[in-house]
């Protein structure tokens, strides 16, 4: 894996797809009736994909010791990041017209809007933090803190299955997605601690 | 073949009217049904019924109502709406509603009526009686549209059934055939769609029985054949597809009030002041503008109809 950077780039690239794919259809009218509501859909609907992405670097790289995973880690939740600020962007500037008042009046009432907002405050502030020299300066406490990646993950599903009318069969997918990555990762303690008391009993 | 049936290019102007085209293409489809042959002919036939462009209707203008805004295009009417018997997105009903046959079609009447009984269209809809009236639409979710809607008024449909005096409201009920309404396979809602109004809510000269709209037969995306048009309802209020009315003394249940009794009521009258829990109702995306509009008090038909509900709590009654 010498060539590292070049897989970066092609993630990079395929990573920037949907934005690009959504731009485009913007300036040829093919968004259809409602593209202020398409753009939050699909943008909304990429941040959770990549967050969900993110979550699964660590279980696969453990399973299939596919330890060059790591290396696209924090692209990866950069693109949520990206993705998800994109949508909060939208549904302030598009949707709210940066009615001030209305906004914190919707995320104070609505706990779908207050859970997503959460969720995007956790996002930026590991956006922020997810630079090697913070990274460096925060030592021990930079891994509790960018642990707190799980709690926006579950924001963004909750924000997803309350917000829906009535059809909850696509995010009832992520959740299940979700729950899956959350087993996988506590199943994943119980074992290290087996492997230490086996390599403990081992000594005595 | 023992019928010669024109194709609908080879009929000119002064040929016959557009609206005994309609009705003669209905009954010769009904016919060919009882022949052998009836499916063939069908499928070779019906697509000009199928076809998002539909049949053209004669129709009067009335514009006792009408608004003055500018219209929505044909394609955002017809290409974005909540129809979730064929799907629960906004594209899907335009998809999956494409063959979708909507003739022959029966509707059952029953309940506290003098005439009960059921009914073809065309025996109870008079194709050259309609009219076109151009109402603002908004659905509860806060898009809106304004629509060039062809039909005729409830009242004269309701009347030709001679509702009795037990008659205090109407429900309507939509057509559940999963195997036609592919969205029915999934219990998103409890089907069949179900919808009620007071009657003199129904009786209300602003109400409509509509079959088409853009002077066209109704695409099935729309609600074909038959649907309800009550423009100061949310949207969900104007049930399409309907094969059942029922009159009867006491309020019906309508499905999304049965899905989310907090956020649907039965009533449902546009009101910016009422908020729906999740979102605000204050303003509306109008279909093919940027800024949002201020939604107006009963979906701006407030002069005509505020007195259907003088001393109701409007917030209790959302
Ligand atoms: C972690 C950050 C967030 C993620 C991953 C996220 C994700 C999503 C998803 C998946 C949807 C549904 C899209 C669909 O129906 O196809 C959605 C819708 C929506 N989100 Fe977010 N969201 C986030 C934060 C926010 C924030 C901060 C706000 C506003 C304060 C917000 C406002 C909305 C709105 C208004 C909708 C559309 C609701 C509707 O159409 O009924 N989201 N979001």
């Amino acid at each position: 894996m010498r060539n590292i950077v070049y897989w970066k780039l092609l993630l990079f690239a395929l990573s920037l797809l949907p934005a690009v794919a959504l731009v485009w259809m913007a300036l040829q009218n093919q968004l259809g009736a409602n593209p202020v509501e398409k753009l939050i859909h699909e943008t909304g609907e990429w941040g959770l994909r990549f967050l969900l992405l993110t979550l699964a670097i660590t279980p696969l790289r453990k399973k299939f010791s596919w330890n060059v995973l790591l290396k696209f880690r924090r692209m990866l939740g950069l693109f949520a990041f990206f993705y998800a600020f994109t949508h909060f962007a939208i549904y302030l500037s598009l949707e709210h017209f940066f009615d001030w008042q209305e906004i914190l009046k919707d995320i104070a009432k609505r706990p779908y809007v207050t859970v997503g907002f959460v969720g995007i405050v956790i996002l930026t502030v590991l956006a922020i933090t997810s630079f090697n020299g913070i990274r460096r300066r925060l030592g021990k406490r930079w891994v509790v803190l960018h642990r707190s990646v799980y709690v926006a993950a579950s924001c963004a599903v909750f924000h997803y299955l309350w917000l829906v009318k009535a059809d909850i069969l696509e995010p009832v997918i992520y959740a299940v997605i979700w729950l899956v990555l959350l087993a996988v990762r506590r199943q994943a303690k119980p074992t290290q601690q087996q492997s230490t008391l086996q390599a403990r009993s081992q000594q005595v | 073949m023992l019928i010669k049936v024109k194709n609908p290019a080879d009929v000119t102007e002064n040929d016959v009217t557009d609206a005994q085209l309609f009705a003669q293409r209905r009954s010769f489809i009904r016919a060919s049904g009882q022949i052998a042959l009836g499916t063939a002919l069908g499928t070779l036939f019906t697509p000009s019924i199928v076809d998002a462009r539909g049949q053209p209707l004669k129709a009067k203008k009335n514009t006792r109502f009408n608004t003055s805004e500018t219209l929505s295009s044909y394609q955002d009417v017809t290409s974005y709406n909540n129809f979730y018997e064929f799907g629960t997105a906004k594209e899907d009903p335009a998809i999956n509603a494409r063959h979708f046959k909507a003739q022959p079609w029966t509707v059952k009447v029953d309940g506290a009526v003098n005439k009960p009984g059921n009914y073809a269209f065309e025996d109870i809809i008079n194709l050259n009686q309609l009219e076109e009236r151009i109402y603002r639409f908004r659905c509860v979710e806060a898009w809106s549209m304004v629509v060039p809607w062809v039909g005729v008024s409830l009242a004269s449909f309701i009347n030709q059934f001679q509702p009795s005096s037990k008659a205090k409201y109407v429900e309507f009920t939509t057509l559940y055939d999963p195997k036609r309404m592919p969205g029915q396979n999934r219990a998103v809602l409890n089907w069949p769609y179900v919808e009620g109004l007071r009657m003199d809510e129904a009786m209300h000269p602003l109400s409509m029985m509509v079959v088409g709209l853009y002077g066209e037969v109704l695409p099935n995306q729309n609600g074909a054949p038959l649907r309800l048009m009550v423009p100061w309802k949310y949207g969900f209020k104007n049930i399409k597809s309907i094969v059942r009315i029922r009159f009867s003394e006491h309020q019906p249940k309508n499905t999304w009030q049965i899905a989310g009794p907090k956020e649907y009521g039965f009533y449902a009258n546009v009101n910016p002041q009422v908020d729906h829990p999740r979102w605000s109702q204050k303003r509306e995306r109008r279909l093919g503008e940027f800024l949002k509009r201020e939604t107006l008090m009963f979906n701006g038909y407030a002069d005509e109809v505020a007195s259907l509900y003088q001393g109701m709590d409007l917030r209790k009654n959302f």
